[in-house]
């Protein structure tokens, strides 16, 4: 931050430095002002962000015991234990599979969906609309009596497909907007062309929206992933046994056993956190402009 | 999954372009397996707890279950954890959304600056929110613990005695799980600001520049006219989401010490995962779904929701 060049228009959408302009009339100083308003609360956000993974980072890799502030020396005693002993090896692999099911559920649905949402009027899309939007004040803790008599009836409780479905469907409603979302910003006139050019509306679709849409599958399937991978209520309240647990219901256990030994429960926090953390600092920045595109005025 | 309601609110009123013809049925045919997952697993669902309200329903004791009316309902009455639950869960939301509507709020104000590094910067600050409501529990354990956390390294400087256990004291506990959450809440409130705050226009706060409008003029001004509509939405679902979400709390602190922190929904949880007392569960629930509508429908009568000049 030496040194600031003109930026371009799109860059002084700023609500207190738009730099180009208040260098003219404030000179230096007004910029110093600017950047000391920015980093002293920015450098707070930061750590009160990052101090706690740290935390985490710390218990997990020092010895137990061991006080110091550094992990050092350094052990992986802690992650041998709960991968192997504490069976998260079993949850890791559970979680991947519930959170991949649900990706690719997530990704097939919002697509059909979001493509009809976004290219069709139709009868009924604005109840479907409304249904969708009163969903967003269901609890969760709500659905699990009922949730559970369902996966009972159809003989999925204590199965991972119950947790499948579940994720999948208290993700469709973000999923379906962020498709719709991404589908708009497909220009129809492309999808027109193709079928001038005598293809079906199905195949100009594969053909052609499709690899467009490959930002929006991304970011449909990440989300789903990562609110799957951290469900924790239906996995508690579906899961009994031990050989299905997913890591957050694996966490909750090492939890009920504190006291005992931080560094396990911080080694299977690192093990819970670390894809996620991977997926989303890839795919951040879509929710953003997911939501911009989605709730474009008018 | 609460990111939704923003955007599909502003979907219905744009339509598609429509193109008629022998395809008339596809929409229907791509939408139906989203519907048809709603029905079943949402709609269906939430129809059935009003039904289960009404009756005695426990797995554990099914030779007594059956119809019994409003039973249900006046054993609740006469429950006085119900009423702590209540009083506290409007304690929880209002606290826990004042704090991160503010911290929230000057997030996204920063963060939408332009500077060296501002996607790495909003990658990290974001990331609570993808964490796991148990894991954001894990780690603040962790930094809570009397033998190994922030305590130890406190009791060491003379601050407080050797021991203390932040989430054993009826206080301690409730600002413990506030700032807890607050960690994990606040990156949402300020990505669905951002949202709105980049749709400002840039030329707004050059002319306002040019008539010599300082830091607050402009955001009174410019920035707080064009994000109130966000705000206003931004706050409901955090509210809603605050109240619904018991994973924090179920965890952290598991409703104590002495069910001093157990909100509604937690309560709900509880009823159904320890008890399996589905009928009063259902009873709980629907309560706390009626009173979810309510807070709702009168949160944007006052905002004025929907008659935006």
């Amino acid at each position: 931050m030496t040194t600031t060049p003109i930026a371009p228009s799109t860059e002084t959408r700023t609500i207190i430095s738009a730099r180009p302009v208040r260098r003219k009339t404030a000179g230096r100083r007004g910029n110093v002002v600017d950047r000391l308003l920015l980093w002293i609360p920015l450098a707070f956000a930061l750590l009160f962000t990052l101090v706690p993974f740290y935390w985490m980072l710390l218990f997990a890799f020092r010895p137990s015991g061991s006080t110091a502030l550094f992990p050092w020396p350094l052990t992986f005693d802690h992650f041998a234990k709960v991968w192997t002993g504490g069976g998260f090896g079993t949850f890791f692999l559970n979680s991947v599979y519930v959170a991949l099911a649900s990706l690719v559920i997530s990704i097939v649905v919002g697509l059909m969906g979001g493509y009809a949402l976004a290219r069709f009027s139709f009868r009924g899309k604005g109840a479907f609309l409304l249904v969708m939007l009163c969903t967003q004040f269901v609890p969760g803790a709500m659905l699990l009596i009922p949730l559970f008599q369902i996966f009972n009836g159809i003989g999925l409780t204590n199965s991972l497909w119950s947790l499948i479905i579940g994720d999948s469907v208290f993700q469709l409603p973000l999923s379906l907007v962020l498709m719709v979302g991404f589908i708009r910003n497909v220009p129809i006139d492309i999808e027109e062309a193709a079928w001038i050019d005598g293809c079906s509306r199905f195949r100009a679709f594969i053909a052609v929206v499709l690899p467009l849409l490959r930002p929006g599958i991304v970011a449909v399937g990440s989300f789903a992933f990562i609110s799957a991978w951290n469900n924790f209520l239906l996995a508690v309240m579906f899961i009994s046994s031990q050989d299905k647990f997913t890591i957050p219901v694996g966490l909750s256990y090492l939890i009920g056993e504190f006291g005992t030994d931080f560094g396990a429960l911080a080694a299977g926090g690192v093990i819970a956190v670390a894809p996620v953390v991977a997926i989303f600092a890839f795919v951040q920045r879509y929710l953003v402009q997911g939501l911009s595109a989605g709730a474009v005025k008018g | 999954m609460d990111v939704a309601m923003t955007s599909v609110a502003q979907n219905r009123t744009v339509t598609p372009k429509r193109r008629r013809g022998r395809a008339r049925w596809y929409p229907y045919l791509l939408i139906a397996p989203a519907a048809a997952l709603v029905a079943v697993f949402l709609v269906y669902p939430v129809g059935s707890v009003f039904y289960y309200s009404l009756q005695t329903y426990n797995v554990t004791m099914p030779l007594y279950n059956g119809f019994v009316g409003f039973d249900n309902f006046v054993a609740i009455a006469n429950d006085q954890k119900f009423w702590d639950s209540l009083v506290f869960t409007f304690k929880w939301v209002i606290v826990e959304i004042g704090l991160q509507f503010i911290f929230g709020l000057i997030l996204a104000l920063l963060i939408n600056q332009a500077f060296k590094g501002r996607g790495v910067v909003r990658s990290l600050v974001f990331t609570p929110w993808a964490v796991a409501g148990i894991l954001t529990t894990t780690i603040w354990l962790l930094i809570y613990n009397p033998t190994t956390g922030v305590g130890r390294y406190l009791a060491d400087m003379g601050l407080i005695p050797y021991g203390t256990s932040l989430l054993a004291g009826e206080d301690t506990a409730f600002w413990a799980a506030v700032l807890a959450e607050l960690w994990k809440g606040a990156p949402f409130f300020a990505i669905l600001i951002l949202a709105d705050l980049q749709s400002v226009p840039a030329e707004l706060y050059e002319s306002a520049e040019m008539d010599g409008a300082g830091r607050i003029r402009k955001f009174l001004s410019i920035t707080w006219p064009h994000i109130r509509l966000a705000v206003v939405i931004a706050t409901l679902l955090r509210a809603v989401w605050e109240f619904n979400n018991v994973d924090l709390l179920y965890t952290l602190t598991g409703g104590g010490p002495a069910g001093s922190t157990t909100t509604l929904p937690l309560y709900v949880a509880q009823t159904a995962i320890y008890d399996r007392d589905f009928g009063y569960g259902s009873a709980l629930t629907v309560i706390a779904f009626i009173l979810l509508i309510i807070f709702t429908a009168v949160y944007l009568r006052i905002n004025r929701f929907g008659k935006d000049d």
